[in-house]
Formats: structure tokens, C-alpha cells, sequence
């Protein structure tokens, strides 16, 4: 039992709660610029290049993969930007043609690309493959899945980026147009985070899928939104609440059931994203100074 | 050109601004200079195109025409220009509070990699001092009434020591008293030798608060001293429908 807990359950932990961290951290930043659509781009605009990284690599190598994302996450933003200035039309309805079409794009391939060659399949794709993570060893280095060190070594850049950064991100986020007549280069901070969130989004992958991550970057941090009234705050709260919501979300659908005595689990990815969801409606609720209740 | 020797804070010269992708002009032909110890202020109907004037100026718009800053550019000179926008554009649910926009003033002087110490925000506080916002220092901006938001800009201004202050309607849903404590804070400013460049829509307080007056309507209809600028004749330009 306690051998099962530590090969299969413990990476599994881990990993959703380094990808929790994550998307509550850039997802602020996402939610504080009212660009929260972003990520649902981003998300589905990813899949064609993964599964070109796929192709190439002829297996689910990462470095491949994130390439392959990296560079389909960018094309989406380029398109964006290109429908709406010289096609005429809003953001939201450049952003919503943009995606649908790389993900149904990315879709197609997979499934006449791909086949059963490698294991990757739409719904892998939809809700993530946290159950098929494990540990051989977790006292061993390595056996470590590689999702474990792709979101490590993505954590430890974002988090030194933020640190190192703070006050300017804070005032491009906040006043950009003062920003740049003071000389910062806004679209640099904002491009990367956006690159940033775009390696996150694809990271996060295999923990949620590329559908669910998205309640991970905006449920918490629009949580947090409600909760607090400084960027700092802000950043450790909507932290404490993904974190949060990832753990019990993971223990709730893997072990939950099978203490219950059913024989069965469900997926994590699901209980994750509806955990943060209510955590939102409780916030939106119950928020002190912001909430329904509040003066 | 300016009749005294001292260095112009701000010259403009033919300065023109295009709509995107039309051809017909927002602003047309505009030149002028602002002296320094100056207040000029700038008026004209709705939609006379004084916010984009004051874009263009920034470069933060397209533009024809020339913009020099203490005779030179305006990335020379970042420092020294104060841009206080609109109420209307700002985020007023941000998270951040009235001591933490008015620290933004000092972050080219904090410099990149450095936090902010208690030295800078005793600083800061010092200028919040000087808008009578040091009670409210700690408060969301959002929090602070229509008047409190714009002297916290004021004191972000302040902080960054600018020479040069262009502000977009500060008096836009400003109570009185507000008004009057902005205004006491221009002219001092102005007795310290610094220029001022203020959009501003009631024509009857122009002749008390601005020693330049530019009268806007897609061109500059008039300028000069109040009493110039503001006859009767070149009002009633300014203010009657622009033929196509």
C-alpha cells in the first residue's frame, strides 16, 4: 500500500502540484491584464505542434515537444494579431477563429499522423495522463518522470523571472502606456510571459490536459483576484489556493474512491478543475470586501 | 522661437496625426512652444482631438511633423516628462495602492535587479505628503475618491522629478476642493521653474490658471494669452461644426 502510494501517488502529487504553482502565477498575470483568453488560445493552439513534435521526434521526446508548441503558440499569436489588423474583427473573435482551427488542425493530425505508433490520443490530449505517471523509485534521481523535471526546471525560471522583476512587471501590467513613455520595453515582458505561459501551458500537458489547465491559470488566480488587495498577495494566494485545490482535487478522484471502497477512480484532472471552480464561486460569495455579501 | 535664450521644455512643429488606415487627419498642422515656468493649457470641444495631441506628443500615436524635448528627443529626456493620463484608462481594481503607484515615480532611479527600500518609500511617502494623500498611502487606489486618484498620479509625477508635466483632463470628476488644491500645486510647481501642458474643458477657469492657451479643433484655432486666445471670434470657430 504504502509502496503503491509512493511510486504512483507521490509523483502524481508532485507533479500537479508543481504545475498548480505554475499556472496560479502567470495565470495572475493573465487575469490582472483582463487577457484570461489568452490561455484558452494558447492551450488549444499548442496541439498541432506537439503532435509535430511527436512526429519528429517519434516519441513524446519534451525538448521536441515544447519546440513544437512553443513555435505553434507563437503562430497563433501571430495570427491573432494579423485577423485583427487586417481582418477587421475583434480580438475575441480573432482569438476564438484562431484557436478552434489550430486545435480541430492539431486534432486531425493526430489521429491520421499518429495512429497507434505512439502512445498519445485525443482524450490523453483532453484530460491529461496524470495515471499513467510513476516513480520506480522516488528515492532515486533517475527514475524521476521527466514531467516532474520539466515543470521543476519551468518553475525555478518563472519564479526567478518574478522575483527579479517584480516592480517593473508590476508597473507594465499595471500603467503600460506610462511605462513606455519611461523607456521600458513592455511588449519584451510581455512577450515573455506569454512564451512563458505557452511552455507552462505544454509542461502541464500531461498532468491536466490541454483543456483543463486553463481552469488551473484562471480559476485560482480570479479567486485571489477577489481576496487581496496587493500584487504580492495576489501571487501567494492564488498559489496557496491552485496548490491547494490540486492536492485535494488528486486525493479526491485517485484515492478517495478506493478508501471508499469502490473499485474505481476518476480523473484527477476533472476534480482539479472543478475543485478550483469552487473554490472561485466560494470567493465570488464570500469575499470579505469584494464578495456578494460585502458592504 | 522663443523670446528668452532658455531652453524650450517643449517645441512642437507642424505636428499632424492621421486616423489608422483613413485619410482624413485628426489633428492638422499644429506647432507651438511651451516656455519654461509655464502653464498652457489646452481646450477645445469633445473630440478636438486634445487627448490625441497629447498622444502624439509622447509618440504613443503616429505622427508627421517634428516633437522636441529640451531641444532634443524625447528618449533623451524620459525622466524629465511626466505623463498623467485620462481616469478614464486606468485600472482603478489593480492591486496595487497609492504608495505603490507613487513608487513607480522612482523606479528608473531604483534602477533594474534592485528592490524597493524603506529609504524609497519614506521618498515616496514625502511626496504623498505633498498631494495630502498620506493617510490614504496604504489604501487600494480604487478605494480613493475621483480627486485622491488624481493626486496620486500627481505625486507619481512628482516622485519621478519631471520638468515637464502633461496631463490629460486631471479635472475631469474632480470636486472643487480638489480642483483648487491641484491648481495651488501647478502654480507652485510652476514657481519651480517647471512646465505644464493640461488639457482642461471649462474655458471660464482658462484665464485664471494658464499663461498659454492652445484652442483645439482638429487645428489649432487660436493661440496665445488668455485674452488672445480666447476671443469671442476664435471660440466660436472652435466650438462650430468643422465642414467636411
Amino acid at each position: 500500500m504504502l509502496d503503491q502510494f509512493f511510486i504512483i501517488d507521490f509523483p502524481a502529487l508532485v507533479i500537479v502540484t508543481l504545475a498548480s504553482v505554475l499556472c496560479a502565477l502567470l495565470g495572475s498575470f493573465l487575469v490582472l491584464t483582463k487577457q484570461a483568453v489568452m490561455i484558452d488560445a494558447i492551450s488549444h493552439s499548442v496541439l498541432p505542434g506537439i503532435v509535430a513534435g511527436v512526429l519528429l521526434s517519434g516519441s513524446f521526446s519534451i525538448l521536441y515537444v515544447m519546440a513544437g508548441a512553443l513555435i505553434s503558440a507563437l503562430i497563433a499569436v501571430l495570427l491573432v494579431y494579423v485577423f485583427q489588423h487586417w481582418g477587421k474583427i475583434e480580438q475575441g473573435a480573432a482569438i476564438g477563429a484562431v484557436f478552434t482551427a489550430m486545435f480541430a488542425f492539431g486534432v486531425l493530425l493526430l489521429e491520421t499522423q499518429v495512429g497507434s505508433r505512439i502512445h498519445l490520443d485525443t482524450q490523453h490530449v483532453l484530460y491529461g495522463a496524470l495515471e499513467l505517471t510513476y516513480w520506480a523509485n522516488p528515492f532515486e534521481w533517475s527514475s524521476m518522470p521527466t514531467q516532474i523535471k520539466t515543470l521543476a526546471v519551468l518553475l525555478i525560471i518563472t519564479v526567478v523571472f518574478l522575483l527579479a522583476f517584480f516592480k517593473e512587471l508590476r508597473l507594465t501590467t499595471f500603467d503600460p502606456t506610462y511605462a513606455r513613455i519611461m523607456g521600458y520595453r513592455t511588449y519584451l515582458f510581455q512577450i515573455i510571459l506569454l512564451v512563458l505561459i505557452a511552455l507552462v501551458a505544454v509542461g502541464c500537458f500531461e498532468a491536466t490536459g490541454s483543456i483543463l489547465v486553463i481552469a488551473l491559470f484562471i480559476c485560482p488566480a480570479a479567486a485571489a483576484r477577489m481576496l487581496c488587495d496587493q500584487m504580492s498577495s495576489q501571487l501567494l494566494l492564488s498559489t496557496l489556493i491552485a496548490v491547494f485545490c490540486a492536492v485535494m482535487g488528486y486525493l479526491s478522484s485517485a484515492l478517495l474512491p478506493l478508501w471508499l471502497g469502490f473499485d474505481m477512480t476518476v480523473n484527477s484532472a476533472s476534480v482539479i478543475a472543478l475543485f478550483s471552480g469552487i473554490c472561485l464561486i466560494i470567493s465570488i460569495i464570500g469575499s470579505p470586501k469584494y464578495g456578494i455579501f460585502a458592504k | 522661437m522663443s523670446m528668452d535664450n532658455a531652453i524650450a521644455p517643449l517645441s512642437v512643429k507642424n505636428l499632424s496625426c492621421r486616423y489608422a488606415r483613413q485619410d482624413n487627419y485628426a489633428l492638422r498642422d499644429i506647432s507651438f512652444i511651451a516656455k519654461a515656468g509655464t502653464i498652457t493649457g489646452v481646450l477645445g470641444p469633445n473630440g478636438a482631438g486634445k487627448s490625441t495631441f497629447l498622444k502624439s506628443i509622447l509618440n504613443l500615436l503616429p505622427h508627421e511633423g517634428s516633437v522636441k524635448f529640451f531641444d532634443s528627443t524625447l528618449a533623451k529626456n524620459r525622466q524629465k516628462i511626466a505623463y498623467i493620463p485620462q481616469r478614464s484608462s486606468v485600472d482603478w481594481d489593480f492591486p496595487v495602492s497609492a504608495l505603490d503607484v507613487c513608487l513607480m515615480g522612482l523606479y528608473p532611479r531604483i534602477g533594474w535587479l534592485r528592490r524597493i527600500s524603506r529609504v524609497h518609500k519614506e521618498e515616496a511617502m514625502h511626496y504623498l505628503e505633498q498631494v495630502k494623500l498620506q493617510d490614504f498611502a496604504h489604501r487600494q487606489i480604487g478605494a480613493l475618491s475621483g480627486g485622491q486618484q488624481q493626486r496620486v498620479f500627481m505625486a507619481r509625477a512628482l516622485a519621478q522629478q519631471a520638468e515637464l508635466f502633461l496631463l490629460d483632463e486631471p479635472m475631469a470628476g474632480v470636486d472643487q476642493k480638489t480642483q483648487t488644491l491641484l491648481f495651488d500645486l501647478f502654480s507652485d510647481l510652476k514657481q519651480q521653474g517647471k512646465t505644464m501642458l493640461i488639457i482642461h474643458h471649462n474655458l471660464q477657469a482658462a484665464s485664471a490658471h494658464f499663461d498659454h492657451i492652445l484652442l483645439l479643433n482638429q487645428t489649432l484655432v487660436a493661440q496665445g494669452t488668455p485674452e488672445q486666445a480666447l476671443s469671442e471670434d476664435a471660440i466660436s470657430r472652435a466650438y462650430s461644426p468643422i465642414e467636411a
